[in-house]
């Protein structure tokens, strides 16, 4: 054994919230996505995309047009949101659940100077920036079947990453109060999937009874497609800085809530 | 987690260093339990320090509080002269940690796991590879760099897990049961690891049940029980101060073992039972009456074993 062992080395400075090691985490993550990235991208951009056909084309030939837009239009725009919550709520649950429960790698990560904050940090965000672009995924289809390119979608990625972010941490967070992996099954059903309906994406939420037209406005996956739909047919700036700060405060309070439970569950 | 205030330099606050870790009577509870229960313990810097008890004794508690994976109830916690778990994101970048659990990266390559643990302690990008490069020949797996973790056998993974704790070359390395489940070859081999580290200067903190081990490899042992420690000193001063230097093993039958237990309770020397056998402690202090009433007895050297089984009343792996 003719290397040495140790030395004293170690870094000079170390603050609450370090980019260097938000930097390490999102590394071991896209270390391991380069192992895994064919199934994950597979099922985060066909599901949405079928979601895309079968309405855009099944229920698009008995609807025309939908608040002022061409049905395929309408869909191939909202369904980015699908693909984005697809992309980030699933991992941030079923991922952060394997990697503390099974895997023990946040014991790993923690044992190093990565503090709590860092590390939910650090998955909500590579988990963001993957369905940031992956959400781009059915909207390109969509222009395939005749949406309008347009150079406000160059800021689609842009919404994506900051709606999945919020997802992200959301699933990072329930990750942390679920018991079993099974029990993810409910929060799918009673959370994820009136989400993931009521959002305007497959038809307007004005068209709803009042009270859920107003819960509506409390769903962010609502903003991120008219976030969308604004970056693609022209922004509304009031408005859409509006979408921008519920997206925003959904992104902060979600990460706060994930660092909480995920911390009273990784330090004993 | 309070925000961890940095010093400039790589030496503690104190720039003294002469204790490796320290604990002042730390209480750790679960519940109803109290894992860990008013626990003093000192490591002096450049030694290895065996923390050795039964299951449940308090061992890997204390591992997760000195990384403040868990948090005191009460006492105080200095790692590397770092107080814990204030300053603990400090100490953290000076120490290294083996866990009992494999938490390997199994789908990554070997070099993979160094390089993400090179990042997560934050080395420099220009000496990145060199360390892995470094870490791999410690662990004698530079052969295998580009292998997957899933194909490596329980004995290279275990020396993964000690170089990925080493990549950063740590002045504390916690080692939690570093050996359990391996065949005494890939045993032999960690020890060798270990030595390494002591030979660098390296403070080493190693819970272990294996009395062969702590024998082998610490300068110091502390005797852990229901959550404090009962005993601390060198192997040897252990050793004399609780069992002597002498032992009288008798073996025979269940009723011979019995009259051989009562007349070394009359005499005042403490026994213990190893299987077919009991052993009387302290037998260099024995009057004639027992030396006369035991003669199949064994004599042999008294051992860390016997101190062991004397102090927790438990069975030796």
């Amino acid at each position: 054994m003719s290397a040495p062992v140790s030395s004293r080395t170690a870094p000079s400075r170390l603050r609450r919230i370090e980019p260097a090691a938000l930097g390490a985490v999102v590394f071991r993550e896209a270390t391991m996505f380069r192992r895994y990235w064919r199934s994950t991208t597979f099922s985060s951009v066909v599901e949405p995309t079928i979601y895309l056909l079968a309405f855009g084309f099944g229920f698009g030939s008995l609807v025309a047009r939908v608040a002022g837009y061409d049905y395929i239009d309408f869909v191939g725009t909202g369904i980015v949101a699908t693909a984005v919550l697809f992309g980030s709520a699933f991992p941030g649950m079923f991922g952060t659940f394997i990697k503390r429960v099974f895997q023990k790698t946040y014991d790993a990560v923690l044992a190093t100077p990565v503090d709590t904050e860092e590390l939910v940090a650090a998955e909500a965000l590579w988990i963001a920036l993957r369905s940031g672009v992956l959400g781009v995924v059915p909207m390109l289809v969509a222009i395939a079947f005749g949406l309008q390119p347009s150079w406000g979608m160059l800021l689609v990625p842009l919404i994506g990453a900051l709606t999945g972010f919020g997802f992200a941490a959301f699933g990072i967070w329930v990750s942390g109060i679920v018991p079993s992996i099974d029990s993810f099954g409910y929060v799918i059903s009673a959370v994820v999937t009136p989400l993931f309906l009521v959002a305007g994406t497959f038809f307007p939420i004005d068209g709803l009874p009042g009270w859920a037209s107003t819960a509506a406005l409390l769903n962010p996956l609502y903003h991120c497609v008219e976030l969308v739909r604004s970056a693609v047919f022209g922004f509304s700036l009031l408005t859409d800085l509006g979408h921008v700060a519920a997206l925003a405060v959904f992104g902060v309070v979600m990460w706060l809530l994930a660092v909480r439970r995920l911390r009273a569950r990784l330090v004993l | 987690m309070p925000a961890t205030p940095a010093p400039s330099t790589t030496a503690p606050p104190d720039g003294t260093a002469s204790l490796g870790l320290s604990l002042r009577g730390v209480v750790k509870t679960f519940g109803a339990l109290r894992a860990v229960d008013g626990l003093d313990l000192d490591v002096r810097a450049g030694t290895c320090l065996g923390l050795l008890g039964p299951n449940g004794a308090g061992k890997s508690t204390t591992m997760r509080l000195l990384t403040a994976q868990a948090v005191a109830d009460e006492g105080t916690i200095e790692v590397l002269g770092f107080p814990v778990p204030e300053q603990s994101k400090q100490a953290r970048a000076q120490m290294g940690v083996v866990p009992q659990q494999d938490n390997l990266d199994i789908e990554l390559t070997v070099r993979q796991n160094l390089q993400v643990f090179a990042r997560l302690y934050r080395l420099p990008r220009a000496g990145r590879n060199a360390a892995v490069e470094r870490a791999l020949e410690v662990a004698q797996l530079t052969g295998r760099a580009d292998t997957r973790v899933d194909d490596l056998s329980g004995g290279m993974r275990r020396r993964l897990l000690i170089a990925r704790a080493l990549v950063h070359r740590p002045r504390l390395v916690l080692l939690d049961e570093p050996t359990v489940g391996l065949d005494p070859q890939v045993r032999q081999e960690l020890w060798a690891l270990v030595d390494a580290l002591r030979s660098e200067g390296v403070t080493v903190l190693m819970s272990t049940h294996y009395i062969e081990e702590a024998e082998r490899l610490a300068d110091d042992v502390a005797v852990m029980s229901a959550g404090r420690v009962i005993a601390f000193g060198t192997p040897t001063a252990l050793t004399v101060e609780h069992a002597g230097s002498r032992v009288l093993e008798v073996y025979g039958p269940p009723s011979r073992l019995l009259e051989v237990e009562r007349v070394a309770a009359a005499a005042g020397l403490p026994t213990r039972r190893t299987g077919p056998a009991v052993a009387v402690l302290r037998a260099e202090a024995a009057p004639a009456a027992v030396t006369d009433a035991l003669p199949d007895a064994v004599v042999r050297p008294s051992t860390l074993e016997d101190v062991f089984v004397l102090l927790t009343g438990e069975k030796v792996e």
